[in-house]
């Protein structure tokens, strides 16, 4: 789930609000967002994907953590690095090439289940 | 609230994952006015957009198509038709091939820098759709669930009405034709992605006339460890599982297995670790699909190395094949106006009772998305704007919270051993607390206009499903029943379910569908 939104990186252009698909941002006036539902938290990691700032932080836990873990200590920005999105990097699309998949006995061959 | 919002459009798409961006690409590409609506965010909303999926993406030769089609029909129980496979490998080929030249998507090149096309990345696929679908000039409403369709006196659908959530405001559009691509539902299972996926559409459709097919296939579960959310099945096929004594589990896998994985989570817990993998494999896997090592590096787990525990996830229709029914090879439903696609849409056509996720599905959200979104504006451009009478109505409300109602239709169809190991003797008691659930929403829910559909729809989904399975009286496909063991040649037929407050099912006969494949006829090559 959301656990962090680091006030330091935050510069306030509200895109985890817009692309958040379960609505766990709130818009504050002449402030950065504030994690507002964190209950209806998805752990879709598509908010860090999205953040210009790598502001962002989700556990992998589907339920809350009992308290968020230290900037420091978590490696901000992560998955969007994994993803090649960001300026200078390589979109990761170009290299998704992944092992191929080992079918079980009696399984027909056919496109990889992913 | 603060008014409504009225809107006036040729096509209104409702959903903006894979199958709701291509209907709108579609239907503007063709000179359509369109209105997109999601429950979410177009470009991060559903199951697609939060992963990664293989494509059923095969190049046009004879033999390789053939083989493609040959795969799986037994799989999905023969219940799937030639016809429409070779339709959506047609229609995928062409897609897929557009998302690379138009969508600029950059796929991966093989050593002879040929692009590999069977696959993409979920965000940076609807990263890519969203800006298709803008350039296109489609007027996009995040964040603005669906509550109902708006029809004339004559049952035509003529719109849609539901409420954004950002602005605390309803709206109304009044459209020519409604494609609902609203996804599958996953019961809140927590299913990647999946939690906007709660049958909203299939609710939708059905108080419109509109009905059901294939719901019995609707009890697919991944594996995924069990802190965390990423449902991705397919590496565990580089999988061992283990009990948590440190013996192996016999017979556990991570397809044909997977029951005895479930059998055993109902007593205790398993472990698994991906030790077949060797480091090339695991590099591989890492840029293949990132997110699946989210759960393990953030909790400090090396998956080639410690074991971990697992779980399984339900993942309802989004990886099951029931849905909406279609009515034409337009993807229409019947009702005048109304068309389906995607999870929403029954996949039986190109996948009978059986999908492992990703491949088919996303071919059959790319090619009924298409499809629909074509139909749908030839019909708005035929028929013209006609004007809602009915429908448009407040969702009524009462005292029983609907995250209870929720809860309550949790317990009937997520415990592994009412709906994935499946018995008579469970279903029927099942289905009975279900329609009591179903009396208590007719009653009257709380919690807001969106979520009390949500709970409603999840309810309406779970009883069609039951319903379903109880008729289905043999093993097929997805569809495994521990008292009606083994494949039933009577049974190759498909099952019609539809009604709310009294469900109804059909079973046609063979004769009277459209595919006619027979197991020995589907061994023997054209």
């Amino acid at each position: 789930m959301i656990e962090l939104l680091s006030t330091d990186r935050c510069i306030g252009c509200d895109r985890c609000v817009d692309v958040c698909p379960t609505d766990v941002f709130d818009r504050v006036p002449g402030a950065v967002p504030v994690i507002a539902r964190q209950g209806d938290c998805q752990t879709c990691f598509l908010c860090e994907a999205w953040c210009p700032v790598d502001a962002l932080w989700v556990a992998a836990e589907r339920t809350p953590l009992p308290a968020p873990p230290a900037e420091a200590d978590v490696a901000l920005g992560s998955y969007r690095a994994a993803l090649g999105w960001g300026q200078g990097r390589t979109p990761g699309a170009r290299i998704a090439i992944g092992p191929p998949l080992i079918h079980e006995p009696g399984d027909p061959p056919g496109p990889p289940l992913v | 609230m603060i008014g409504v919002l009225e809107l006036d459009t040729d096509v209104l798409v409702a959903g903006g994952g894979p199958a709701g961006t291509w209907a709108a690409l579609r239907a503007a590409d063709a000179g359509a006015d369109v209105v997109l609506v999601d429950k979410g965010w177009c470009g991060a909303s559903g199951a697609t957009a939060a992963s990664g999926t293989s494509v059923w993406y095969v190049e046009p030769d004879a033999e390789a198509r053939e083989t493609a089609m040959a795969s799986r029909e037994g799989l999905g129980g023969y219940l799937s038709d030639r016809g429409w496979m070779a339709r959506v490998l047609d229609e995928t080929y062409a897609g897929v091939n557009e998302l690379a030249d138009r969508g600029r998507y950059p796929f991966p090149r093989d050593d002879e820098g040929r692009e590999i096309r069977r696959g993409v990345q979920g965000p940076e696929y609807m990263r890519r759709m969203r800006t298709l679908v803008r350039r296109a000039g489609v007027r996009i409403l995040d964040h603005s669930p669906l509550t109902g369709l708006l029809t004339t006196s004559d049952g035509v659908v003529a719109g849609a009405a539901g409420t954004r959530r950002q602005e605390g405001v309803d709206y109304r559009v009044r459209a020519g034709a409604v494609v609902l691509a609203t996804g599958g539902c996953a019961f809140g299972s927590g299913a990647l992605g999946c939690d906007v996926d709660t049958g909203d559409g299939a609710l939708a459709a059905a108080e419109v006339g509109a009905h059901l097919s294939g719901m019995e296939f609707s009890n697919a579960y991944a594996i995924a460890p069990a802190h965390s959310t990423v449902t991705k099945t397919a590496y565990y096929s580089y999988a061992s599982f283990y009990r948590a004594d440190g013996t192996v589990l016999e017979g556990a896998g991570s397809t044909r297995g997977r029951s005895v994985i479930a059998r055993t989570l109902l007593d205790e817990p398993v472990l698994c670790r991906l030790d077949h993998a060797g480091p090339a494999e695991q590099v591989a896997m890492r840029r293949g699909q990132p997110n699946f090592f989210l759960p393990f590096d953030r909790a400090g787990i090396d998956p080639f190395r410690d074991l971990f525990e697992i779980t399984l996830v339900a993942e309802g229709t989004v990886r099951g094949t029931g849905g909406i029914a279609l009515a034409g090879t337009d993807c229409a439903t019947g009702v005048p106006g109304l068309y389906a696609a995607g999870d929403a849409a029954s996949r039986e056509d190109i996948c009978g009772g059986f999908t492992g996720g990703g491949s088919h599905n996303a071919a059959w959200a790319l090619s009924s998305g298409s499809w629909a979104g074509r139909a749908a504006a030839a019909h708005a451009h035929a028929h013209g704007r006609p004007f809602p009478t009915t429908g448009a109505g407040p969702v009524p409300s009462g005292r029983t919270p609907a995250r209870d109602v929720v809860a309550a239709v949790q317990a009937e169809v997520l415990p592994y051993d009412i709906n994935l190991i499946r018995h008579g003797d469970r279903l029927r008691p099942a289905l009975e607390r279900l329609d009591g659930v179903w009396d208590t929403v007719r009653a009257g829910l709380d919690g807001g206009s969106w979520r009390v559909r949500e709970a409603t729809a999840m309810t309406a989904v779970a009883r069609w499903m039951y319903t379903a399975a109880l008729a289905r009286e043999e093993s097929r496909g997805m569809h495994k029943r521990e008292d009606r063991p083994g494949t039933d040649p009577a049974w190759q037929r498909r099952i019609a379910v539809g009604g709310l407050d009294d469900v109804w099912f059909r079973t046609p006969s063979s004769v009277e569908l459209p595919y006619r494949r027979a197991p020995l006829d589907a061994a023997s090559p054209a």
